[in-house]
C-alpha cells in the first residue's frame, strides 16, 4: 500500500505539515496559533495539534499544522516542514522530517549536525540575531523570535502575510505598538528568507474556499458553550488536565451572558472544590434540588468519584460528567490522549451499576452532545457521561459553524410541581406509573405530600428504606430497564457504507473518527472494501447489534490497550466475539491513521486476502 | 423520641402558626438503641421546627453514614431528606444550597462522618460559609460497625473492652472556631432546655452554624472510662453562656437559670452538674473561645453553649452573587443565550 505521505519530488499544495519544536513556556502558542489561524483565513482546511509536555516551562512542547486540502481531520502523522526552535530536540527533530522535508533552524548559532541528512533541506535564519538587533527586551526578544519564525514560514510558503496582519491587529485590538512590534517580527523573518532563499519551497500555501462557514474551535470550549445553551446553571470542579479549560469556558462565557447588568447577579454557580470527590457531591446537592449541574474531569478525578457516582445511580439523581480522557493508569502521561476509561465509566462504582455515555467525535458534536446529556440526564434521572478526550478537548478543530434552534426547551423529565403534587392521592417517589422505568420526582421544598428520602442504601418502589430481597430486587430490576431503554435515547449511530457488499467493516469511536475516514479513503484506494460504523452513545442502540451482524469481521478500532469499546460489545450485544478484531492505538498521541492501516493490513496479509 | 409507633392524635396538642402541632414534625420512627442520645437531638430538632413555625417542606435534611446520619429519616418527614456517603454530606449540601438557598439546610453528621473520612469537607464547608446547620452527634464511638474510636475519642478514654485511647482527639468546635466558622456551639443532648435554643439560633444564623452535640452511645461508649458517656458527660459538662441568643428573632428564649447549679443523679451512678454561667464570657470573641476550649481539655470540662458568634461574614450565596430567585426557578429564556448571540460569538473562532 502506498505510504501515506511522502514529499520527495513533489511539489504539495496545501497538503503537507509545518511541525514546531519549542520549548514550554516560551510564548509559543500564539505565534503557532497565529499560523494555523492565518492557513484557516486563507481557505485552506487545517489541523492543530498541540503535543505539550506535562510540565510549566522548560521542557520540550511541539505544534503540529496539518493544512489538509482534502478535508481529513486527523493528524498525518508526517512532518514534510520541522521548524526547529528548540536546541535539546534539534537531532529528534532532524530524524522527525519526511524525507525531501525542510528544516528551518535558527543559525545563529552554527549547527553543522543538521546538515546530517542528506535526503532533507535544512534552511538557517538567524533568529536571535536578528531579533536582538531590533528589540531590547530580553522577554520580548524571546516572545518575538516566535513571531518571527511566522514570517520565515510565511515567506518560504507563501502564506499571505496581509492575512497575518489582520490577525495580528485582531489579537491586539487598539493597542498599537503590540501590533507595530509584532508585525516588525513578522517583517525580520519574512525578509530574510525572501533575501536568502528566494526560491519556494515545493510546500506552497494557496488560497482556497473550503472553509468558508467553519470555524476553528477546541472541544472544551464548544462543550461549555453547550452547557451554557442547555440552561446548565451550577458547575463543580477540581482542577485536573485535560478538562479544566471546560469549566474556564463555562466561567467566561457565563461572564458574558449570566450576569445581570443592573443587579449584578449571577444566573449561574461555578464552585472550585477542594477534590473530586466534592465536586460530584455539588453537582449531586444540584441535581437533586432541581439544577442543571456538571462537573468536568478526567480519569483519575472519574476513579475519586465512583462512590457517589454509584449513589446518584442508584439514588436517580441527574447529573452530567464530562470526562476529558487522558492516558493512563494512574497519573499515566496528563497531557497525552487516550480513550481509556470507557469501561470505567460504563460501569462506574461499586455494585451493579450501568451508565449512559455519549461519545462526540469533535467540537461540533461537544456543542451538541453537552445539550443532550443533560436533556438524557434529566429524563432518566441519572448521571450521564459525556466521554471526550484531550485530543478533542483541548485541540482546535475546524467544524461547520455551530447552529442554534430557537425552538429548542430543556428536557426536564418527570418533574412534578407543586400543583401535580397537590392533586396526587399519594407521592411515591419510585413508583414506575408510566411502565418506562422512569419516575417520577419531586423538587425539595416544592410541596409537602411529595416529600421523599433519597438514599444510597436499599429503598423499594415507595422510596423506604428496605432489606426486603423482592423489594429490592424490583428497583434493580427497573434501573436495568431504564438503562436498556436509554439505548434510543442517545445519539445513534453513524454509518458510513462502502457502496459494495464488504465483507469487512469498522466499529470507531469519538476522536478516532478523523483518522479512520482518511484510512477508508486509502483502502477504497487499494480496493479493500469496510464499511464504517461510529458509535455514539452507549447503551448501543439496535443498530450496533445489527451491523455486526452483517459482516464476517468487524475491526474495532480504538485508543487504549485494552479494547475497551471491543469490551463493551462483547458485553452488550448479541455479537460473536471471535469476529471483533482489535485495533488499537495507545501512544497517547492523536489518531493518525497509521495504525488503523497498518493494523488492518496486518490481518488481511495473515489471512492471504489483500485486496 | 419514643421507640413505640404512635397514632398520629394532635387535636388537643396546641399548634403553631403555620397551624401545625409538633406532630407534624415528626418523621418515621427511630431505628436506633433505646435511649440513644441522637433521639434527643431529633426531638429537639422537632421541637425547633415547630417553636420557629417554619414549614417542614421547607427544610432540607442531608446527611453522611452512621446512626448519627440515619437520624434525617426520623424528624420532618414532610421534608426533603438525603443520606449520602460517608463524610460527604458537606458537598451534597453546597451544591443543594447553591441551587435553590431558601431552603432551610439542616447538615446532621457523626463524629466518624465528620472528623475522619469527611474531614476535609467540613472543613470547606465552613471556609465556604454555606448557610446551614451542620451538627454533629458526637458520641466518640462507631456505632454501626461496633465501637472503635472515633476521631474525637479523647485521648485515654476507654473502649467497651477496656482498651484505652493513644490517640489526641479532634476537637470540632477548635477546629471550626480556627477555621473561620461564625457560629460554634457546644451542646448535650440531655439537656434540650440548651439544645433547643441553640438549634433555633443555628437555623437563623445566616452561615455555617456548627452545633457539635455530645450525644453519649448507650450501647458502646456509656461506661466507666468512657468520657463520652452520659455519666462522665453529666459531671464535667459546664454551660458557659446563655444560649438565648439569636439575631432578628425575638420569639427564642433561653432557659437557664443563670445563677443556677444544678446536680442530677441519673440511673447509671453518674452525676449531671451544672456550674455557674460564666459572666465574662463573650462569644464575639474567637480567640477568647480557642482559648476556652483549649483550657477545657486540661480542666477536664465540657463547655457548652454558645461559644462564638459572627454574623457579619457573606455566606456561600452572597460570595457567588447568587441571585435572589433560586437557581432552579431561573426561567431557561433568562440562561441561554439564543440564535443571535451564538451566531455573533462565533466571529472570534473565525
Amino acid at each position: 500500500m502506498k505510504d501515506l505521505v511522502d514529499v520527495s519530488g513533489d511539489v504539495r499544495v496545501n497538503d503537507f505539515v509545518i511541525k514546531i519544536g519549542n520549548v514550554n513556556g516560551t510564548g509559543s502558542a500564539s505565534a503557532n496559533g497565529l499560523l494555523m489561524k492565518a492557513i484557516f483565513r486563507m481557505g485552506v482546511p487545517v489541523v492543530g495539534k498541540n503535543l505539550f509536555p506535562s510540565n510549566i516551562q522548560g521542557l520540550p512542547t511541539w505544534y503540529e499544522i496539518r493544512l489538509t486540502k482534502d478535508g481529513y481531520m486527523a493528524r498525518s502523522g508526517t512532518a514534510e516542514f520541522i521548524v526547529a526552535m528548540n536546541a535539546e530536540t534539534y537531532k529528534q527533530d532532524l530524524a522527525a522530517v519526511s524525507p525531501g522535508g525542510f528544516l528551518l533552524y535558527d543559525s545563529t548559532w552554527p549547527r553543522p549536525d543538521l546538515h546530517a541528512r542528506a535526503d532533507i533541506t535544512a534552511i538557517g535564519v538567524p533568529l536571535a540575531r536578528l531579533v536582538n538587533a531590533a528589540f531590547d527586551n530580553a522577554r520580548t526578544r524571546v516572545l518575538m523570535k516566535n513571531m518571527a519564525y511566522v514570517g520565515a514560514v510565511a515567506g518560504l510558503t507563501g502564506l499571505d502575510v496581509e492575512v497575518i496582519r489582520g490577525l495580528v491587529k485582531e489579537m491586539f485590538g487598539t493597542k498599537e505598538h503590540l501590533i507595530d512590534a509584532n508585525m516588525k517580527a513578522i517583517g525580520l523573518g519574512l525578509d530574510y528568507v525572501r533575501e536568502h532563499h528566494p526560491e519556494p519551497l515545493p510546500l506552497h500555501i494557496e488560497a482556497m474556499d473550503k472553509t468558508a462557514g467553519h470555524i476553528m474551535i477546541d472541544g472544551n470550549t464548544a462543550a461549555a458553550l453547550g452547557c451554557v445553551y442547555a440552561g446548565a446553571t451550577f458547575g463543580a470542579w477540581y482542577p485536573i488536565t485535560p478538562s479544566t479549560s471546560l469549566m474556564d469556558g463555562f466561567k467566561s462565557f457565563c461572564e458574558k451572558f449570566r450576569v445581570d447588568p443592573q443587579t449584578g447577579e449571577h444566573n449561574y454557580c461555578i464552585i472550585q472544590a477542594e477534590d473530586e470527590l466534592a465536586s460530584v457531591g455539588m453537582a449531586i446537592g444540584a441535581g437533586w434540588n432541581g439544577a442543571r449541574a456538571f462537573t468536568p474531569t478526567s480519569g483519575p478525578g472519574i476513579s475519586l468519584m465512583s462512590e457517589f457516582i454509584g449513589f446518584a445511580y442508584y439514588g436517580e439523581v441527574p447529573l452530567v460528567l464530562f470526562d476529558v480522557q487522558r492516558a493512563g493508569p494512574s497519573t499515566g502521561l496528563p497531557t497525552r490522549t487516550q480513550q481509556c476509561d470507557i469501561t470505567l465509566a460504563a460501569y462506574a462504582s461499586h455494585g451493579d451499576t450501568k451508565h449512559i455515555l455519549l461519545f462526540p467525535a469533535n467540537p461540533k458534536e461537544c456543542f451538541e452532545m453537552a445539550i443532550q446529556s443533560f436533556d438524557i440526564a434529566e429524563r432518566f434521572q441519572t448521571p450521564v457521561f459525556f466521554m471526550t478526550d484531550l485530543d478533542i478537548g483541548m485541540n482546535d478543530w475546524m467544524i461547520p459553524e455551530l447552529e442554534w434552534d430557537e425552538s429548542y426547551t430543556p428536557d426536564r423529565g418527570k418533574v412534578l410541581t407543586a400543583d401535580e403534587i397537590e392533586k396526587l392521592e399519594k407521592f411515591y417517589r419510585y413508583e414506575d406509573r408510566d411502565g418506562d422505568a422512569i419516575p417520577y420526582r419531586t423538587l425539595p421544598g416544592s410541596h409537602p405530600k411529595g416529600a421523599y428520602f433519597t438514599r444510597g442504601s436499599g429503598h423499594n418502589w415507595k422510596g423506604g428504606y428496605t432489606e426486603d430481597s423482592a423489594e429490592y430486587k424490583e428497583v434493580l430490576d427497573r434501573l436495568t430497564t431504564k438503562w436498556k431503554n436509554a439505548a434510543n435515547a442517545v445519539p445513534a449511530p453513524v454509518i458510513t457504507r462502502c457502496g459494495r457488499n464488504a465483507r469487512r467493516a469498522i466499529i470507531s469511536v469519538g476522536g478516532c473518527d478523523g483518522a479512520v475516514l482518511e484510512a477508508l479513503d486509502r483502502f477504497a484506494e487499494n480496493g479493500v472494501e469496510l464499511d464504517y460504523l461510529r458509535v455514539r452513545g452507549f447503551p448501543f442502540n439496535a443498530e450496533v447489534d445489527a451491523f455486526i451482524a452483517q459482516y464476517e469481521e468487524v475491526f474495532v478500532v480504538e485508543q487504549n490497550r485494552d479494547g475497551q469499546l471491543r469490551s463493551l460489545l462483547v458485553n452488550e450485544t448479541a455479537a460473536d466475539k471471535t469476529k471483533l478484531i482489535p485495533i488499537l492505538d495507545y501512544a497517547g498521541m492523536a489518531a493518525n491513521p497509521k495504525f488503523i492501516i497498518e493494523g488492518i493490513s496486518a490481518h488481511l496479509e495473515a489471512l492471504g486476502d489483500v485486496a | 423520641m419514643t421507640s413505640m409507633s404512635k397514632p398520629f392524635i394532635d387535636k388537643h396538642l396546641p399548634k403553631n402558626k403555620l397551624g401545625l402541632s409538633v406532630r407534624n414534625y415528626e418523621g418515621v420512627m427511630s431505628t436506633l438503641c433505646a435511649g440513644c442520645g441522637h433521639d434527643s437531638v431529633t426531638a429537639s430538632l422537632v421541637q425547633a421546627f415547630w417553636e420557629l413555625d417554619l414549614a417542614p417542606e421547607s427544610a432540607a435534611k442531608i446527611s453522611g453514614i452512621g446512626c448519627s446520619s440515619k437520624t434525617t429519616a426520623y424528624f420532618m418527614g414532610q421534608s426533603h431528606g438525603i443520606n449520602t456517603v460517608h463524610g460527604r454530606m458537606p458537598s451534597v449540601a453546597t451544591g443543594a444550597n447553591a441551587a435553590n438557598g431558601d431552603l432551610n439546610y439542616i447538615g446532621i453528621s457523626g463524629d466518624g462522618d465528620s472528623l475522619s473520612i469527611g474531614f476535609g469537607q467540613f472543613a470547606h464547608a465552613i471556609r465556604r460559609n454555606l448557610n446551614m446547620l451542620y451538627i454533629i452527634e458526637n458520641n466518640g464511638v462507631y456505632g454501626l460497625t461496633k465501637g472503635q474510636f472515633s476521631a474525637s475519642a479523647d485521648y485515654g478514654s476507654k473502649s467497651k473492652k477496656g482498651v484505652a485511647n493513644e490517640q489526641t482527639p479532634i476537637d470540632p468546635c477548635v477546629q471550626a472556631l480556627t477555621l473561620g466558622a461564625g457560629f460554634v456551639a457546644r451542646a448535650f443532648s440531655g439537656d434540650k432546655s440548651q439544645l433547643i435554643p441553640l438549634i433555633k439560633a443555628g437555623l437563623k444564623h445566616k452561615g455555617f452554624a456548627l452545633i457539635d452535640v455530645i450525644s453519649p452511645c448507650v450501647t458502646f461508649n456509656d461506661h466507666a472510662g468512657s468520657t463520652k458517656s452520659y455519666a462522665h458527660t453529666y459531671k464535667y459538662y459546664h454551660p458557659l453562656v446563655h444560649t438565648d441568643f439569636v439575631a432578628h428573632a425575638d420569639e427564642v428564649t433561653g432557659s437557664y437559670d443563670k445563677d443556677g447549679a444544678m446536680r442530677v443523679t441519673m440511673q447509671d451512678g453518674g452525676e449531671l452538674f451544672l456550674r455557674k454561667t460564666a459572666d465574662d464570657y463573650d462569644p464575639r470573641d474567637r480567640a477568647q473561645a480557642i482559648e476556652t476550649l483549649l483550657m477545657n481539655k486540661t480542666e477536664g470540662e465540657i463547655r457548652t453553649g454558645l461559644l462564638y458568634l459572627n454574623s457579619d461574614l457573606p455566606d456561600m450565596q452572597a460570595a457567588n452573587k447568587l441571585p435572589k430567585i433560586p437557581l432552579n426557578q431561573v426561567l431557561y429564556e433568562r440562561l441561554t443565550p439564543g440564535k443571535a448571540a451564538l451566531a455573533k460569538l462565533q466571529a472570534r473562532y473565525r
